[in-house]
């Protein structure tokens, strides 16, 4: 059997996240380099501040600034940054408790080395150049051993205030499709069509799946089908999807090819897009060097008998 | 031992809108959840569990986002589960809960099903770049149009009778508060006249991309004695699923539909559905699934579901209303939407389903349905308690 | 209600950093295999079936609908999925037995790490305002935790890497463990926890059949009993709670009745040396108790069935008369966020 295919798969997108009032007081406080708190009903400033009380579940907006300076609760030594992470070199993930808050927010120290980190250790924000109302605002912290800074009082209200982040992420994984898409795929690049049998209800499964998904054994003795098939049923496409390089009107049709216990879906061409119908006979169109057949066409032969293809709907 | 006996005494849920841009995703939730807490007069420590459901997480962008929600949902120290089975997740979720206090487990379990759709874009979701396979599509509408066509073909049912589904449930939704869309100016001949997407299926017979969420409280006997309004009681559930693809798969009429239909009237005493079942709401993403699920869940024999629809039968004033809410096809926060079907039962069996209610319910179904039409999760729920 | 439910039987795959060879499908279906074989049961005699695994760790929406493929599911199933590891499917699969509405339940679990880069996938779980945007990984959030542990003096590095050393050491017994024998402590990957404190990076598989009373007798020679199981979940925020600690863990043991009486075996699903520490704490283990004998996270960690494998292993272990009381536990989300324990019991020999 042939190498296992593989290719890249990125996973991206820009996610618009609105924020509701008190993460957007905060993420606007920080564009104003401003740090706030929320009060809980007991008394204690949870900063970063959240929208409901972790121990109570009680909705709470009771904003409060608190100092930009703060102790280390714990850290960890980051000698490889990853994509994406606050600083570029080596650093130290920190939680640090900020001067009037009960409770710690997770950001990165810039340091010369672990030596240079405990806990316990004096630290204070160190602001982005840009700051557009967002976590990232802070660009890290830093040592500090002066002062404990005095926060000014802020109302936590702001004009023009932050209602939403976007939120880019992007993830890389490498797809492998399994051993029976790879045998599929392989035969599609000979242009042939080739399934495979169950076992156990000896249906042709095209393309196949790996698995008889009703017997749930494996498949494995191929079986090449085709190239001619049966439209069982289409609709037309008349929108035009972004990030697809098709023209409308198209039609997309389930065609079961012969030999198949099951349609398969392609493009039909080759014919005017109102006059496909089902019962359609058509075959596949290679194109150079495309790893599909680009569509179907009708093969001119007489149409299929709608009972003979119902039990494939 | 018998089951506990599970009753609704509590139902919420957001105005569901294209974008809910004053809120996050904890706040959306928390909305619902207060508002159905609300309903019971109940605080959050009267709950003794939360179960939550919603569709693929790449639609918001967070991995497991009830760890994120713990809070919100004031389930810190309690147990949390999050349920996932395509779009039927909602009504799977509530069925998750419903066990727990069945099973005597819990006494009182908060249930909550959302979607944030306008933090990405479903599409997107929906199709991601997967290596090796061709793309052909986007969008569930056309993944759904051939099996629409295959229905018409094999019931003879005019092209009109979609129309006829979105003009009604567009209208139901109109006497719905929460609905998201909501066209004042809505006749059958712009139904009619809206552009075809993917022909057999037009523009305004599809559903709309909503942000929202919906959250029920489950109680037992105990806790039913206590509520403040009526309950809504569970007469049966059940969940059935079947593969994607496979030979002989029925695209039109699922087994699984079928079989746990079944399920849940043989828990209910049901007959008849067509004489027992006073109204029903269910899962109609594009409207033809109107005529298709009434056959599959026995209302009609096979190619006869469009014939209840065509003589009004399932108009709001009808002999057996579908979709009172306006249905999916006027509200979709996708996680949500079988939950709501699952709610909307519950408030119909309650009368608390204000200008949309149907005089005289008794005995409701929720449906949903999900996946390549092979996920089902149904309950049925009455204004009595069960007497077995 | 409280039916007697048991574990009849458990199967897993060899666990491997990569299985490219196989689609989840492919790498599923022979566990599933092995556990209808081991009962004699068939797909169709089963009552109730739920899995776990997530779309984010596959890379792909929908995922679960592949994996379903497997289980061969006609005539259809009563079936559920929930976006949690394994251990969590088996609880929903307690549940409905425990309604009485099915007698038997097979649960699966599966998650393949290889495709993606776990480390910055999990950074997908958090807050996703204040916290997600940093891109703090797995292990990064984990070494918080562990110096937080250090700090308090309950524990220092080299206590840390014998919990890894004995991990690997016990590995050795385990045919599907993916990291075996003596493995090098290696060099730090965030300080303070180094490469031999992480666990291996994998793919795998796992599954479990649930039958109650004189089923689960006539399934299995000596059934696991689950005596009870629960689960718990704390605040989000790593920055607000006391990360040396495990309250949500010590809440589900007491609720499944873990303290009772002493357990002879415990399997702690804990993927960094530090955590086993935290959770033996928690869970006041003493060291009567053999912890791990599987060899633990820290041998094979198949994200999503790594929880499962907890509960199958001690049930396994029941099985062949090796215990007869064990406790298994299962985790997720940052630091432990999320816990659940099940105390498994033998009838007496």
């Amino acid at each position: 059997m042939s190498a296992v295919l593989k290719a890249p798969l990125t996973v991206e997108f820009p996610f618009t996240r609105s924020l509701g009032p008190v993460q957007s007081a905060f993420l606007t406080g920080l564009r104003e380099r401003v740090i706030l708190g929320v009060r809980t009903g007991d008394g204690r400033t949870l900063v970063p501040p959240v929208e409901y009380d972790p121990v109570t579940a009680e909705e709470i907006r009771d904003l409060v600034e608190v100092a930009p300076t703060g102790t280390v609760t714990t850290w960890a030594w980051n000698h490889a940054p990853r994509r994406g992470q606050p600083l570029a070199t080596p650093f130290a993930w920190i939680l640090v408790r900020l001067d009037g808050a009960d409770t710690a927010l997770l950001h990165a120290l810039d340091a010369p080395g672990p030596d240079a980190v405990h806990t316990g250790m004096r630290v204070r924000v160190r602001w982005a150049g840009e700051r557009t109302g967002a976590i990232t605002d802070i660009a890290c912290f830093e040592p500090y051993d002066g002062e404990r800074a005095e926060p000014a009082g802020h109302s936590g209200e702001f004009t023009d205030a932050v209602t939403g982040i976007v939120a880019p992420a992007r993830l890389d994984y490498t797809y492998s499709p399994g051993r029976a898409t790879t045998g599929y795929l392989h035969a599609l690049a000979g242009r042939r069509m080739v399934g495979e049998r169950c076992p156990s209800c000896r249906k042709v499964y095209v393309p196949p799946r790996g698995a008889c998904p009703t017997c749930g054994v494996a498949t494995a003795e191929q079986v090449e089908v085709g190239p001619g098939g049966t439209v069982t049923t289409f609709c037309i496409v008349n929108i035009k999807a972004k990030n697809l390089d098709i023209e409308v009107p198209y039609v997309y049709a389930h065609i079961a090819l012969d030999g198949a216990d099951l349609a398969l879906h392609g493009r039909i061409a080759g014919i005017p897009y109102d006059q496909v119908r089902m019962g359609l006979r058509v075959e596949p169109v290679w194109t150079e060097g495309g790893r599909y057949p680009d569509h179907y066409r009708p093969t001119g032969e007489p149409d299929t008998a709608y009972d003979t293809y119902k039990e494939l709907l | 031992m018998s089951k506990e006996p599970v009753a609704v005494i509590g139902v919420g849920q957001t105005k569901h809108v294209a974008a809910r841009r004053d809120v996050s995703i904890a706040g959306l939730v928390r909305e619902a959840a207060r508002r159905a807490l609300d309903d019971a007069e109940l605080t959050w420590a009267d709950i003794d569990a939360v179960v939550i459901g919603k569709a693929p997480d790449f639609f918001e962008g967070v991995m497991m986002p009830e760890l994120y929600l713990a809070d919100a949902l004031g389930a810190v120290g309690k147990p949390m589960m999050r349920v996932h089975t395509a779009g039927s997740v909602g009504g799977s979720t509530a069925l998750v809960a419903a066990s727990l206090v069945a099973a005597r487990v819990h006494g009182t379990v908060l249930t909550l099903a959302f979607e944030k759709q306008s933090e990405s874009n479903a599409m997107w979701g929906l199709s991601l770049p997967i290596p090796f396979q061709q793309p052909l599509l986007a969008g569930a509408g056309g993944f759904f149009a051939p099996h629409v066509r295959a229905y018409m073909r094999r019931s003879g049912a005019p092209d009109t009778v979609g129309s006829l589904v979105a003009y009604k449930n567009r209208r139901n939704a109109l006497k719905n508060p929460y609905a998201h869309l909501h066209e004042h100016d809505i006749t059958l001949e712009k139904v009619q006249a809206s552009p075809m997407l993917w022909d057999p299926i037009r523009y305004s017979e599809t559903c709309p991309s909503s942000d929202g969420a919906c959250a029920m409280v489950l109680t037992d006997r105990a806790g039913a004695a206590r509520a403040p309004r009526p309950a809504a009681w569970m007469h049966g559930g059940a969940m059935r699923s079947e593969p994607t693809l496979f030979a002989g798969k029925d695209c039109v009429s699922p087994r699984a539909g079928r079989d746990c239909a079944a399920d849940v009237y043989r828990q209910a005493g049901i007959a008849d559905p067509r004489r027992d079942i006073d109204a029903v709401e269910m899962y109609v993403p594009f409207s033809w699934y109107e005529p298709m699920w009434l056959e599959n869940l026995g209302f009609a024999a096979e190619g006869e579901g469009w014939k209840l629809t065509e003589s009004g039968v399932t108009e709001l004033d009808g002999d057996l209303p579908v979709d009172m809410s306006g249905g999916v096809l006027s509200t979709n926060p996708i996680g949500a939407s079988g939950m709501i079907r699952f709610a909307e039962a519950a408030l119909q069996v309650r009368g608390l389903a204000g200008e949309h209610q149907v005089d005289g319910a008794r005995r409701v179904l929720g449906h949903a349905y999900g996946g390549g039409s092979q996920f089902f999760a149904m309950w049925l729920v009455g204004a009595e308690p069960p007497t077995s | 209600m409280n039916r007697e439910i048991a574990v009849v039987a458990f199967a897993q795959t060899d666990h491997r950093r990569t299985s490219d060879e196989s689609s989840e499908v492919e790498m599923l279906m022979p566990v599933l295999h092995e556990v209808l074989a081991r009962t004699g049961l068939k797909t169709a005699d089963i009552g109730f079936t739920c899995s776990g695994s997530s779309d984010y760790l596959a890379g792909r929406a929908f995922s679960f609908t592949l994996a379903l493929d497997g289980v061969g599911a006609w005539p259809p199933i009563s079936e559920s999925h929930v976006e949690m590891d394994g251990a969590w499917a088996l609880y929903e699969a307690w549940v409905k037995l425990q309604t009485g509405d099915a007698d038997t339940a097979l649960v699966y679990s599966y998650g393949k790490s290889s495709p993606g880069s776990v480390r910055d996938v999990l950074t997908r779980q958090l807050d996703p305002y204040y916290v997600a945007p940093l891109w703090p990984d797995s292990v990064a959030l984990a070494a918080l935790q562990a110096q937080a542990l250090i700090d308090t003096g309950r524990a220092d590095e080299p206590a840390l890497a014998a919990v890894g050393a004995r991990s690997r050491a016990d590995a050795e017994t385990n045919p599907h463990a993916q990291l075996r024998g003596s493995v090098s402590q290696g060099e730090y990957l965030v300080r303070p926890l180094r490469t031999g404190d992480c666990p291996p990076i994998g793919d795998g598989a796992a599954a479990v059949i649930l039958a109650a009373g004189e089923r689960a007798r006539d399934l299995c020679e000596r059934p696991a009993w689950i005596r009870g199981i629960d689960h718990r979940i704390e605040a989000h925020g790593i920055g607000v709670r006391d990360l040396t600690d495990s309250p949500s863990t010590r809440l589900a043991a007491e609720r499944a009745g873990a303290f009772e009486r002493p357990v002879d075996t415990a399997e702690l699903h804990a993927p960094f040396s530090s955590q086993e520490i935290v959770l033996r704490e928690a869970l006041r283990l003493d060291d009567g108790v053999r912890v791990n004998p599987s060899g633990g996270a820290l041998a094979a960690n198949p994200v999503m069935a790594a929880g499962l494998i907890r509960i199958g292993e001690s049930a396994a272990r029941i099985h062949r008369g090796e215990s007869d009381r064990a406790l298994a536990h299962a985790t997720s989300g940052p630091c432990l966020q999320q816990n659940l324990v099940a105390v498994l019991e033998g009838d007496p020999r």
